[in-house]
């Protein structure tokens, strides 16, 4: 089945909203309808067809043929199908998605996955800050799905996440995971200064620590829970690195207990 | 009755008559076999039979680790009650009480799919005095529950099946006690590798099987008097001169072709140990036909 391809044509000339380029939105479309797409951001009209080159495909697998840190929204509420950015993309892609695959193979912007509700979110490269979490007034971040950095991330990964699961192979900047609802974040490489800071309930691994571990968590020893063997054979499916991690013997911090305190940290015997 | 074996045994030309149930499976785990079978054998004590144990239950099969959600030994137990309310009780009481407090356990749902939800780990929860956890992975919900030796994972719901069938039977007869209960265990034997099939009674063989109805008020149910060798001469008796001793083996499957498919077996087996080691007839019991939906004619299940 061949797919629906935007093929860049050359740098946008200002950040483009690429949320109207999902599967849902595009099913049914002529190659004029969708040529003629707008997708500014700026008093300066641009459509799809100024900036791609469409190959006309089945509408359920959307493939961008190059990407650009311009690219805002890619795959946002993404609910079916598949959307593949073979480069970087900017702000909020796959911001409020609840379903299908979206594949990124470069770099992400910041709020990647922000309040995303369920299908599968994954960046090759690294994602910028505030991963999965909430925009400015939003009380609540990532509530379902599951979302696979294989860099790095930036500050503030999984802020207020609420359910679901979010895993980055690589680093994550400072606070990961701060005000943490509940789900699971999982970090393969080391975290920033004071990771899980106020979270309430959750799970957070950390592969190789954190710069500094604040000192409202409380040490519950070693241990090997079953749980962790569940959530290891789930995360297998998308990262066999991080599910090594959970299948180790865990030291257990409880906390922030300077907030709710029945969320943990999962530091794996090195 | 019929004459129908070549090696013998007689076969009555008769039907096992048996009812709609509700049922449900469990998968049980912990860090040993030994310890896996123990929780299961004890979530599934004192449940022969509906009349007075709410629920019938029993061990189906062993589980490789492989094939257990947490990688450890597991053994998946089936439940059937007459109700969903009575099979919810059940569950909750007996993974509370018989799981939850087995070292190193834990539980899961042990069918994909059914046509309603119970309440395991979500009922259990509570004992967790607010420091139990949820972890929801993909579509399935596990509760972490802290107890004295780590943590109790219970899935938070399991799939119960309305299509669950109880009753199936064979009622085994021999020359003497020995001979029948040899016949009886090669048949239980048989039937433990069917899957998706129990056999409530205490070693999957029942002595004491009932009619309905009793001379005494209060009691629904008595002594098969037709088929007690030692009334042989004093009650209207379904039994031959020969015939000194009678068991009878019940099944409660998730599904009729599995209670079928498990008659099968253990009728063979009967057939197979022949009537000089063995049984001389086998027969299974109805109500005639106008109580239970399921009727197994012991003609279409002979090998």
């Amino acid at each position: 089945m061949k797919p629906l391809t935007f093929a860049l044509r050359a740098a946008p000339p200002q950040r483009l909203d690429l949320s109207p380029l999902t599967p849902a939105n595009l099913s049914g479309k002529s190659e004029s309808d969708i040529n003629a797409i707008e997708l500014q951001t700026t008093r300066e009209r641009v459509t799809v067809g100024d900036v791609f080159q469409v190959r006309m495909g089945e509408a359920d697998t959307v493939v961008f043929d190059g990407g650009s840190e311009r690219f805002d929204r890619v795959g946002s509420a993404l609910s079916a199908g598949a959307v593949v950015v073979e480069g970087d993309v900017g702000v909020e892609a796959g911001r409020l998605m609840s379903g299908g695959r979206l594949m990124i193979r470069g770099d992400a912007g910041a709020f990647t996955g922000s309040g995303m509700r369920g299908g599968v979110l994954e960046i090759a490269g690294s994602a910028g800050e505030r991963l999965a979490g909430p925009l400015s007034g939003e009380t609540v971040g990532m509530a379902g799905g599951l979302l696979l950095v294989r860099g790095d991330a930036g500050a503030r990964a999984a802020d207020r996440l609420r359910r679901g699961v979010v895993l980055i192979e690589g680093r994550a900047g400072a606070y990961a995971g701060s005000r943490m609802i509940a789900g699971t974040l999982a970090i393969g490489g080391e975290a920033g200064d004071l990771p899980g800071y106020l979270m309430g309930r959750g799970t957070i691994l950390l592969g190789r620590g954190a710069t500094r571990l604040s000192p409202s968590f409380g040490d519950c020893g070693e241990h090997d829970l079953v749980a962790a063997r569940i959530i290891a054979d789930f995360v297998a499916r998308e990262s066999a690195k991080l599910a090594r991690l959970f299948r180790r013997r865990l030291r257990r911090l409880a906390g922030d207990l300077a907030a709710l305190g029945k969320g943990e940290i999962l530091l794996p015997r090195a | 009755m019929l004459e129908l074996t070549p090696t013998g045994v007689r076969v009555d030309d008769t039907f096992a008559e048996a009812f709609d149930m509700r049922g449900t499976a469990l998968t049980i785990t912990a860090p040993t076999k030994r310890w896996a079978l123990q929780a299961a054998t004890t979530m599934t004590g004192f449940a022969t039979s509906v009349i007075a144990c709410g629920c019938e239950a029993g061990i189906d099969r062993a589980v490789a680790p492989r094939e257990t959600p947490d990688g450890r030994p597991g053994v998946r137990v089936l439940l059937f009650a007459v109700s969903t309310s009575e099979l919810q009780r059940q569950v909750q009481n007996r993974v509370g009480q018989c799981v939850l407090t087995s070292p190193g356990s834990a539980c899961y749902a042990g069918l994909e799919a059914g046509d309603e939800k119970l309440k395991v780990g979500a009922a259990i929860r509570f004992f967790g005095d607010g420091w139990q956890i949820s972890k929801k992975l993909g579509s399935r919900r596990f509760w972490r529950v802290p107890v004295m030796d780590g943590e109790f994972v219970c899935e938070s719901t399991a799939f119960m099946t309305k299509s669950a069938v109880g009753g199936g039977n064979l009622i085994i007869m021999g020359a003497t006690p020995a001979k029948t209960l040899a016949a009886a265990e090669a048949a239980a034997e048989a039937i433990c590798a069917v899957p998706d099939v129990i056999m409530p009674f205490p070693g999957g063989i029942a002595r004491s099987g009932s009619k309905v109805g009793s001379k005494y008020k209060g009691a629904s149910a008595s002594t098969n008097d037709a088929y007690c060798p030692t009334l042989k001469g004093a009650v209207d008796s379904a039994l031959d001169p020969e015939i000194g001793s009678v068991l009878e083996i019940v099944i409660d499957g998730l599904a009729s072709a599995a209670v079928a498919a498990a008659m099968r077996a253990g009728l063979s087996a009967i057939l197979t140990l022949g009537p000089e080691r063995g049984a001389l007839r086998v027969g299974a019991g109805n109500y005639g036909g106008k109580l239970g939906r399921h009727h197994y004619r012991l003609r279409e299940l002979l090998p």
